[in-house]
This record gives C-alpha cells, structure tokens and sequence, in this order.
C-alpha cells in the first residue's frame, strides 16, 4: 500500500511544480514527472509478488498464474511514446517563446489577457 | 469498413509526409480529396440500423481492440467528416502565405484521423491514445503561425490538456484494476453486475477533469479563447466545430452513459455545469474587442447549452442536445471562416477598425449574416430550432431556473452577434479598407457550403429527417447499458 | 575526424565513441530481431538506435554525423518506416482483418523460437517498421533542436 501511496506523492509533486513553478522549463519537468508517476502506477497494478516476466515458451503448458500482468506493461509504453511526443513539442515550444520573449518567465510571457 | 475511417486519412497523412515536400499540389490534393471521400462514406453508414462492429487483427471480444459502430458514432462521423472537408478547402488558399504548407495538411489529416478514430473506439485505452494524439496535432496547428501569441497560447493549451489527461489515464488505470479489462463494454457490464459506487465516483470526477478541460466546460474554459483566437482560421474552425465536441463531449456522453450508467448526481452535476458555461461565456463575450476571440466565448456558452440539454436526461433533452450540436458545429465554423476571411483580406482581427465590409466583400458578409443569425437563433434557421427544443425539454423536466437562464442568454448571444455584424460588415466603410477584394473563389465556396448547412439543418426537426439521423443516437444514450449488450453480443 | 580538433569533443571522447558506437547499435539490433521472444520490439530498439547515430554526432559534431545520414534520408525514413507499417496492416485485410497476422495458416502456433525470425508472424516486420519510424523521428527531433540552436546564435 506504502508504494501507491508515494506514488501519489509523487504526482501531487508534479502537479505542485507545474502550478507554483514559474519557469518554462520546470513546468515541462513537471508534467513529466506526473507523467513517470502514471507509469509507475501502472506497474504498480500490474505487479504480483514472486512472479516473472510474461513469457509463454509452450503452449502447451502455460503457467499465467506466475506471470505479472503484461497488458499493464504495455500501456506503459504506449504511455511513454505518448509522454516523449508531449515532451518534445513542449521544449520546441518553450525555446520558440525564449526567441520571441527572450524570457522562460512566465509572468513575462503574457500579451494574451482576457 | 470502419477501419477506413482511420486508414485512409492516417495513408494521406504519410503520403503528404513522403512527398509533400517536393510537390504541393499533392498535399493540397490529399488535403481535401480525403475528406471528400469520407464524408461520403459516412453518409452512407447514416441510417444503419443494427451494431456495426470491427476486431482489429481478427482478436476475439474483450481482449483485441474494437471497432464500435452504433447510432451514436455513425451520428458524429459526417459532422466531423463534412467540416473538416470545409476546412481543408478554405486552408487551401488561406495558407498560401505560410511556409511548409505540407505539414500543415499532414498534420489536418492526422487531427482527422484522431477524430474519427476516438467517435469509432469501443477500447478505453485506445480511446486515451487517440485523444491525445489528436491532442498533439492540435497543439502543434494552433502554433503553426510562429507568432508570440500562438506560442503562448499553444503552450498553456499544451500543459493544461497534458494535465487533464493524466487524470483520465489515473482514471482508466482505477478502473482497469477493479474490471481487468479495457473493453468499454465490458468494462460497464462488469461494472454493473458489482457495482462500486466509491469507485465510480472518484473516475468520474477524474474523467470530468480531463474529459471537461477538453471540451471547455467553465471551470476548464480558459486555454480555450487564447487557442481559439490565435490559432489559424481553418484551424479555429475544426477546434471550435468538431475537435472539442468529438474529443470532449463524445466522450464524455459515451463513458457516463453507456458505461457508467447516467444517475441524479452525474445529470445534477451536467446542468450546473452547462448553466455555468452558458452563462459565463455569454457574459464574457460581451466585452470582447477582438472578433475571434467573440467567437470563442460565444462557443463556451454554446457549449453550456450543449451540455445543459443533455444533463436534462429526458429523450427530449438529448434530441435538443444533439440537434444544437449539430447546428452549433456547422454555425461556428462558419462563422470562423468568414472571420479567416476578413482576416485573409484585410490582416486584421480588432473588431473597432472594421467597417462597412459588406460592399466590398458580399459573400462573407451573407454567409457571416447567416452563421451569426443561427447560433443566436433567429427563425428561420437551424439555431433557431432547437435553441426552442431545449427551452421546452427544460421546461418538461422541470428546470425552470435552466429554462430562464438558456432564453435570457440567447438574447444576450444575439446582442453580442449584433455588436459583430455592425462593427465588421455595417456601417462606414473606413477609407483604408477602400481597395480590398472579395475573397478567393476556394474560401468562398466552403464558406457558402456550411451556410447551406446552416439553413437547411432546421430540417432535421422533421420526424422522417430526424428518424434517419438523430433517434438511433438518442436511442444509443437512453438505452444506457444496452450499449454494452449490443457491442458484447449478449 | 579523429584529426580535427576544431570539431567535437576531445580525443578520449572519439576514440571511445568509436568503439562503444557499433556495440550501442548492436545492442538495438537485437532489441528490434528478438522482440517477438523477449521484451523490447521496435520501439525500444528504435530508441537504441537513434542513441548511438546521437553519440556520433555528440562525440564528433554535427558536420561529420550529418555527411553521410543527410536530414533528407533521415525525413525520408521518418515516412517509410511509418507508412509501411500501415501496409503490413492493409496486406492483413486480404486474409479477413485489419493488422491480421497474413501468414497464419491453420494448425499452427505462431508463439515465436529463437533463430526464427518469421516464427511469430508479422511481429518482426512491424517492430522494423516502428524502429525505422522511431528511430529516424527522434534523431530528427533531435537534429532540429540542435540546428535550431546554433542557426539561432548566428
């Protein structure tokens, strides 16, 4: 149970540096670790004591019980492809606004108001 | 066939990858023969009766991804198709200015992709992937002008929708460890047969934040104004038209009523929530200057009604619901494209310096005319109609409070049109607009098509007209778990 | 290379570059040939491979990475790897399904042996395909991150 918790603990400290930060580049450092610790919890549900890798070698005699949950492990994956698209268009961004704005402060970057 | 919907545009996209950069014609081909074609094939799939089901790769029900094709989903896939194909035809000339033009479609084919693919989905994770990557298309779109503001704003909209993602997946991954299985009808089967209502609570909060920040209901409204208005015109168009209906309210219809089953609290928490938007975005646009930005809060508050209607729970209140969504759809992306046209001819966005453009500019001016008239319901169009059906579905639920809110902000929508048609198109025309032309022959044609589609969508509200394109989708959402019968094949 | 100082890093840093580089590129090989037996497949393999052609270009700098592997080859891989997965699953539709496994025949497991490559069906082709798509694209991304930067301070 400690482990999903400091999980949380984790996600909450993401999304704290995402709304207190004001620098550009903590706040993207920050949506990856709520990221991360999306990814971990998915491990996390898949996990199961003393058990091994999901590897069928026979069908004949699968043992599945023994396993850890693969579909979990997957969309972990799936997950981090997502994470890393999200991220790369973010830095892009974050280095086109310090060419316009020649700031990563966030109390700078504002001409849009209303 | 439900795959095409997801191949074909995803094929353009990588085609245009390839070799866009070496021809532009093929680009601008692709750009619209694709969505030609499947708005086509989506009218044709209008009217099916029974459930259309696909299992990609030919894996069995609950374990391989599933393609679902009910009433709801045939219901959204011609709105999304025929406005992107607007689109496409207006971006053509629109974007002559800008560089890579190239990626501008690849990246219009893959948003359509994602659109249709997450109206398609019967898979919850599957779902997630492709709201965010038509996330991701839209992100990189809204700056595709690299100005400072479309910077701006594409980075908050960025973070904020990330975030509100992340909380759905939280979501997804409670309710993988309690069902074991991704399935959304299995999810709700096994939902219903032990119910937790701990659980369900707690997801649908979580699912309210993401799913809410991406259709811009209030409290998650406000990257919407700043990507709206800096976003290029086609662009605003798709987001505002079909991006945050398919990606936002889609699927927010789908998960709290096929899957989780619609109860008191959730339809209690849609009409406080719908109440808000409208009357938060109809006030806000008031004070607005700038004549896209108008448009964005105008969609926030249409949105609230959107939302508002289909909270009521009642069939009625669905059928109003979906009806405004779909006048809403064609109405607001008109209305945008005119302003990408104002904005094409004249580079000028502030609604003071206009004037008097309906001389030099006759078709905009129509057509704006009759996109302003149909959101803020004016008779004869399709606004109109069911700006009246939701008043008297409100009514019959016995929400006289909503029903009073809904007629007092619609007349404060017309005002605010009003403020627009007078500022833009009426009046004197100032001496430095004396030597602009009437748009070109491509923006005047899409323009003119979803005008067309503006005035002829009042008669959905005929019984044979409505029995074709909107009852199977409202019958999808009463029937409520039935949804989870009809895909599984019980 | 190994002779221009005015290029790259330092001496220790070429010289170990250029032995560790092919076994970096190896070890993604094998990620992407047994990732139909093991964990890995196309896209951690892809991530490998795009590391190694990135230690190149860090150890010996951009001019050097960039004469053999020009951006045009790398977009041009970008496109194929990722509409040639999309072929793997059209080819699928003429044996019934989208992404079908189109060399099943009946009575045959496909679960996957080692030295077989073809033994778990499509998977090796699609796990070619992510990588070229995976690889190239985040050599890509990184390659305009870098250009970016220095066209800037010019």
């Amino acid at each position: 149970m400690v482990e999903y918790f400091l999980c949380m603990v984790l996600f909450c400290l993401g999304l704290y540096a995402i709304l207190i930060k004001r620098n550009l580049i903590k706040i993207i450092i920050g949506l990856a670790i709520m990221e991360y610790a999306m990814n971990l919890f998915f491990i996390l549900l898949g996990y199961k004591k003393g058990a091994t890798v999901p590897i069928f070698s026979s069908l004949t005699e699968p043992h599945p019980e023994v396993m850890v949950d693969p579909v979990a492990q997957a969309m972990v994956v799936a997950n981090v492809v997502i994470g890393l698209a999200v991220t790369f268009i973010l830095v892009i961004i974050a280095i086109l606004i310090y060419e316009k704005y020649g700031t990563f402060d966030i109390r700078d970057v504002n001409k849009l108001k209303g | 066939m439900l795959t095409l919907f997801i191949i074909i545009p995803l094929f353009g996209a990588f085609v245009i990858f390839l070799v866009g950069k070496y021809s532009k014609n093929i680009s601008y081909f692709m750009g619209w023969i694709v969505p030609a074609f499947l708005s086509v094939l989506a009218l044709s799939l209008v009217g099916t009766k029974e459930t259309l089901t696909y299992q990609i790769g030919g894996w069995v029900q609950p374990l391989g991804i599933t393609l679902v094709g009910d009433g709801l989903s045939l219901f959204f896939l011609p709105v999304i198709n025929i406005i992107v194909f607007a689109a496409a035809v207006f971006s053509i000339p629109y974007i002559e200015k800008y560089t890579s033009k190239w990626i501008y479609f690849a990246l219009f084919l893959v948003m359509q992709a994602s659109m249709n693919a997450v109206v398609l989905t019967g898979d919850i994770f599957n779902l997630f992937i492709w709201i965010e990557v038509g996330g991701l298309a839209s992100y990189a779109l809204v700056c595709y002008k690299v100005e400072p503001e479309a910077l701006e704003s594409s980075f908050k909209y960025a973070v904020l929708n990330s975030v509100g993602l992340l909380f759905v997946l939280f979501g997804i991954g409670l309710l993988y460890a309690y069902t074991s299985t991704l399935n959304m009808a299995e999810i709700g089967r096994i939902l219903h047969e032990r119910p937790n209502l701990k659980l369900v609570g707690f997801v649908t909060v979580l699912f309210f934040t993401g799913f809410g920040l991406k259709s811009a209901i209030v409290p998650f409204h406000s990257w919407l104004p700043d990507a709206h208005s800096s976003a290029p015109s086609p662009v605003s168009a798709l987001l505002s038209g079909v991006l945050i209906k398919s990606l936002g309210i889609y699927t927010l219809l789908r998960i709290m009523f096929n899957v989780f089953g619609f109860n008191l609290y959730i339809s209690k928490l849609f009409i406080f929530l719908g109440l808000l938007s409208i009357i938060t975005g109809g006030i806000l646009a008031i004070y607005q200057k700038d004549m896209k930005r108008l448009l964005a809060y105008s969609t926030i508050s249409q949105v609230g009604y959107i939302i508002f209607s289909f909270g009521l729970g009642t069939p009625l209140g669905m059928f109003a619901g979906f009806f405004h969504l779909v006048n809403h759809a064609a109405a607001k992306s008109l209305l945008f494209l005119t302003s990408g046209a104002v904005l094409h001819v004249t580079g000028e966005r502030e609604m003071g310096k206009l004037g008097g453009l309906r001389e030099k500019m006759p078709v905009t001016a129509f057509t704006s005319m009759v996109g302003s008239m149909s959101v803020s319901g004016v008779p004869p169009f399709g606004g109109f109609w069911s700006k009246l059906v939701i008043i008297i579905a409100a009514v019959q639920a016995r929400e006289f409070l909503g029903a009073s809110v809904a007629v007092g902000i619609s007349i404060v929508t017309l005002a605010y049109y009003l403020k627009l048609q007078k500022n833009v198109f009426f009046g004197e025309l100032k001496p430095v607009w004396n030597n602009i032309k009437e748009a070109p022959w491509m923006m005047c044609f899409s323009m003119i098509l979803l005008a067309i589609l503006c005035i002829g969508l009042g008669a959905l509200l005929l019984p044979g007209v409505r029995a074709v394109f909107i009852t199977p989708a409202v019958n999808v959402l009463a029937g409520g778990m039935q949804y989870c019968n009809a895909v599984l094949r019980i | 290379m190994i002779k221009k100082p005015e290029h790259g890093m330092t001496v220790i840093v070429k010289t170990v570059t250029r032995y560790t580089d092919v076994l970096i590129l190896m070890f993604g090989m094998y990620f992407i040939f047994n990732g139909h037996l093991t964990h890995g497949g196309g896209f951690v393999g892809g991530i490998i491979v795009a590391l190694s052609f990135i230690h190149v270009m860090l150890a010996f700098g951009k001019e050097v990475a960039l004469k053999r592997v020009t951006e045009r080859i790398i977009k041009l891989c970008v496109g194929l790897g990722a509409i040639s997965f999309l072929l793997i699953g059209i080819i699928g539709f003429t044996k019934g399904a989208f992404l079908y496994n189109f060399f099943r025949k009946p009575g045959v497991d496909y679960i996957g042996e080692p030295f077989s490559l073809f033994s778990s069906g499509i998977m090796p082709l699609m796990n070619v395909a992510i990588c070229l798509a995976v690889a190239s694209g985040f050599y890509a991304i990184f390659i305009a991150l870098v250009v970016y930067k220095i066209g800037k301070r010019r």
